[in-house]
């Protein structure tokens, strides 16, 4: 029989190795799955891991989809910390996106600077405010916020299909739920002549500065901290718990809505069920891989961006169905919770 | 005549472990029939000595014989089977379940539940510790807990018995009681090894006596022939330290007043406080004696903020502060040190500089929401200094220091917040000798200063030395304060069976029967 044993020191250099066995795991497991499917692997890789990167233009996407993953898991990442748990940043994304989407569609044809501004604004209250309902649920009647934020996503995705489907449908969108396209006036400006890539980045490149300086050296951080690691030491010093789960859950509200926003006033261009291909989802991996830090949050979110830029590559390159990007997500997160129980614990082998 | 072979007898035994030798070529021998005691300070090997009898820890070298055959135990299942019972420190009972089926659970054979109660009340009963095997064990008070360990081991038919600080959890009366058990099993030729450091207890208990230091035998006694002194000398290597208690002379005011608390505990098996008062004054420590259960952990909560009670329940030099949160009781000065250090007191993956954060952040550690973890720093590295606390420095992680050393930096920085009012739960509860004179010295210290000092302790010789009054806490009352030196052991060993000054005629050894939880 086995056991598992807490060590008494985990090692702080594992743990910064441990993304990337769980990326070297995941290459391995994801060889297996190719081999399986009767692909080359090598061939596979290329097309999964390099061909994307061989353009400039392949860059530019992996930008695109780097900033929004990085965004909501560097506010996902102080309530991971906390251990407040918000698994629904999906549906606060699609609620900013809601907010904005609707400023754009009020301001239809304008071409006023302040337009996007306001749409920010406006997403950051409309994710901070589905953010708040799990936050007074868990501080009114202790509800899990695991299950209320995960729940709360379904319902913001049936309201986004209903105001697609209704009073926001593009009246000459021949019928398919989409509203109708921004205008200029409500869309980022492009950065790069030939690509997607947008001022929204900016958004993305201050948030990680801000969440770098707030985690390394604020009060509230450390009360943060204190509260994730040793709750009752929390409560001992009189930190305040329920302040702690209305700001964590506020600031990974805001961050998934200004990233909704970043999507239909950016690539997207509209409002539609496909503004975010799950991108509160694997945010929280990116959370996790980046080890919860402002900067390993950076490098994880760009290796997420690879995977769907591959996942992509692999639909039409190697006629892949669509869920081999999930499959890689799944794997990446599933090999790093392997290996950060076994830094926090040895096996022992009982007698 | 022929020298009877002994009953246990450990020869040049070892056990490293990766940082320390927690035992280092210990040798002993215990008689069929005789009390040995183990003497030593926390972290001089005792337990780790045991454990390697018991069959749970396995030694490097050295040979182990009972009754005269070389033995070598695996498991803990094992010694049972060879006549080993042990009695651990710490209960390992199911609060949901009656007596008889906590004992069933780790006999070894198979049985039949009515016939085992019927043989857990035969055994109890011909030892003097009665017990009721049907009762649920979550209105047991503690000594009846304990009763329930050791009538397990009995009914194995031991023929050495180990018990590892049994006294930390009885009253005064209930101590007596178990030394009456514990002569009767040895008059029976049951060997008792019995682990302590309570150097009284070994005086009148023991026959014999290995004193431990650092994992080696620094000498062999009987304790009946010694005195304290000399014990404490071969215990620590040194002179055993006494605390100084100067006569305060400053100004008299009540600092902490409470009046009529009464809380429902928070959780199932707490306990109610009622109507509870007290008074503590500048340049005063008041000590709660009493048993962990009886309302300790509520009323400490209550005082330090985290439980919420009611406004005018509780006033700091004559203002409500009942209702403020503990965060803002710190900030009006009240310091606290719980009786949980690690994970409470401090954070166990953080540095000491971090743990000063946690409650000194008030000493101009904050700029602008921002910390000045410079001023951290140097904080844990004064409290570190002053307090001696060993290996340690603002870097070092709270979860590597031993445990008396952890509650030299949480007493220190407690200390060093300059506090109007402290309270403090058992201040050397697993601390040295040493490093316990040192604490209560320093408590005295800071008292002498003008601060209002509360301590909750379960060690009556502890509060003897360093509380100027003492009130006892009895399920969930407390009983009026009274200075110490109008109090010894036995009255408020009574206090702590729940009889307070109002009459109660029953003997003294039925009091103790009184169910100290049965609420």
């Amino acid at each position: 029989m086995h056991l598992l044993e807490p060590r008494p020191h985990p090692s702080r250099v594992m743990r910064w190795t441990a993304p990337l066995i769980a990326v070297v795991a995941t290459l391995l497991a994801g060889s297996f799955l190719f081999w399986a499917l009767g692909k080359p692997v090598l061939d596979s890789f290329q097309v999964f891991f390099v061909q994307p990167l061989e353009s400039s233009y392949g860059w530019s996407e992996l930008l695109i989809k780097a900033c929004p993953l990085i965004l909501i898991a560097q506010g996902l990442a102080v309530g991971f910390k906390a251990r407040i748990y918000n698994i629904g940043a999906e549906g606060q994304l699609i609620v900013g996106a809601l907010a904005g989407g609707g400023v754009a569609i009020a301001m239809e044809g304008s071409d006023a600077g302040w337009i996007v501004p306001a749409m920010v604004v406006a997403g950051a209250i409309g994710g901070a405010l589905w953010g708040a309902i799990p936050a007074l649920l868990k501080t009114r009647f202790n509800a899990e916020e695991t299950l209320t934020t995960l729940m709360l996503s379904y319902v913001a995705s049936l309201i986004l299909s209903y105001m697609v489907n209704g009073p926001w449908r593009d009246p000459e969108g021949m019928n398919f739920p989409q509203s109708i396209m921004f205008s200029d006036g409500a869309l980022f400006s492009i950065l790069l002549e030939g690509s997607r890539v947008n001022t929204s980045i900016w958004i993305t490149v201050f948030a990680v500065l801000a969440f770098w300086i707030f985690n390394a050296k604020s009060f509230l951080h450390f009360q943060i901290e204190v509260g994730g690691l040793a709750p009752a030491a929390s409560h001992y010093a009189g930190f305040s718990a329920k302040q702690t789960v209305w700001f964590c859950l506020l600031t990974s509200g805001m961050t998934a809505g200004i990233a909704g926003v970043g999507e239909i006033a950016g690539p997207v261009g509209q409002l539609n069920l496909n503004i975010s291909p799950g991108y509160g989802f694997a945010a929280i991996i990116v959370a996790y891989l980046g080890r919860l830090h402002a900067l390993g949050i950076v490098l994880a979110g760009f290796l997420m961006a690879l995977i769907y830029l591959g996942g992509e590559a692999a639909q039409v390159g190697l006629q892949m169905p669509a869920a081999i990007t999930g499959i890689f997500q799944g794997m990446l997160l599933f090999f790093l919770l392997g290996s950060d129980v076994f830094i926090d614990n040895r096996l022992r082998r009982m007698a | 005549m022929t020298t009877p072979v002994p009953r246990l007898e450990l020869l040049h035994v070892t056990k490293r472990y990766p940082t320390i030798v927690a035992n280092d070529d210990v040798s002993l021998s215990v008689l069929p029939g005789e009390i040995h005691a183990v003497l030593g300070e926390n972290g001089a090997g005792k337990s780790t000595l045991m454990k390697v009898i018991y069959g749970a820890v396995k030694a490097d070298s050295g040979t182990m014989m009972l009754d005269g055959h070389e033995v070598s135990i695996a498991n803990p299942a094992q010694a049972r089977r060879l006549g080993i019972g042990m009695v651990f420190q710490h209960f390992s009972l199911f609060e949901t379940l009656t007596v008889a089926e906590n004992i069933a659970l780790v006999l070894d054979e198979p049985f039949n539940l009515p016939a085992l109660a019927s043989r857990v009340k035969e055994v109890s009963e011909h030892y003097g510790l009665p017990l009721d095997p049907n009762r649920m064990v979550h209105s047991l008070s503690v000594g009846e807990r304990q009763r329930v360990e050791i009538v397990r081991c009995l009914l194995q038919k031991p023929k050495l018995l180990i018990l590892d600080e049994p006294t930390s959890v009885l009253t005064p009366q209930a101590v007596i009681k178990l030394f009456e058990t514990l002569r009767q099993l040895a008059s029976e030729g049951v060997s008792i090894l019995y682990i302590s450091h309570k150097l009284h207890e070994i005086q009148s208990l023991c026959d014999h006596a290995t004193i431990l230091r650092n994992g080696r035998v620094t000498g062999k006694a009987v304790p009946r022939e010694e005195t304290p002194a000399s014990l404490a000398r071969m215990m620590i290597g040194r002179e055993l330290p006494v605390c100084e208690a100067p006569i305060y002379e400053g100004e008299h005011r009540p600092v902490l007043t409470v009046r009529g608390l009464s809380l429902l505990p928070t959780s199932q098996f707490g306990t109610e406080l009622k109507d509870i008062s007290l008074t503590v004054n500048t340049g005063e420590i008041l000590g709660i004696a009493g048993i962990s259960g009886n309302g300790q952990a509520e009323l400490l909560s209550a005082l330090s903020g985290e439980a919420a009670t009611e406004r005018d329940v509780i006033r700091l030099n004559g203002k409500s502060i009942g209702h403020l949160d503990a965060g803002e009781r710190r900030a009006k000065g009240i310091v606290y040190v719980p009786e949980e250090r690690l994970g409470r007191g401090a954070v166990p993956p953080l540095s000491l500089g971090h743990n000063a954060l946690l409650t000194a952040h008030r000493q101009g550690m904050k700029n602008w929401g921002l910390v000045r973890y410079g001023k951290a720093r140097i904080y844990a590295d004064e409290c570190v200094n002053r307090f001696d606390v060993r290996g340690a420095d603002a870097s070092t992680n709270a979860r590597a220091l031993s445990g008396g050393n952890l509650q030299k930096f949480i007493v220190g920085r407690e200390i060093m917040l300059k506090p109007e009012v402290m309270i403090v739960a058992q201040p050397t509860w697993g601390v040295d000798v040493g490093a316990s004179a040192v604490l209560r010295q320093a408590l005295i210290d800071l008292s002498r200063t003008g601060v209002a000092i509360l301590v909750v302790s379960e060690e009556l010789e502890e509060l003897f030395e360093i509380a100027d009054r003492i009130a006892v806490l009895a399920q969930g009352r407390l009983s009026p304060a009274r200075p110490r030196g109008e109090l010894n052991a036995e009255k408020v060993g009574l206090q702590m069976a729940g009889l307070f000054d109002h009459a109660e005629t029953t003997p003294a050894a039925s009091m103790m029967e009184t169910k100290h939880a049965s609420a």
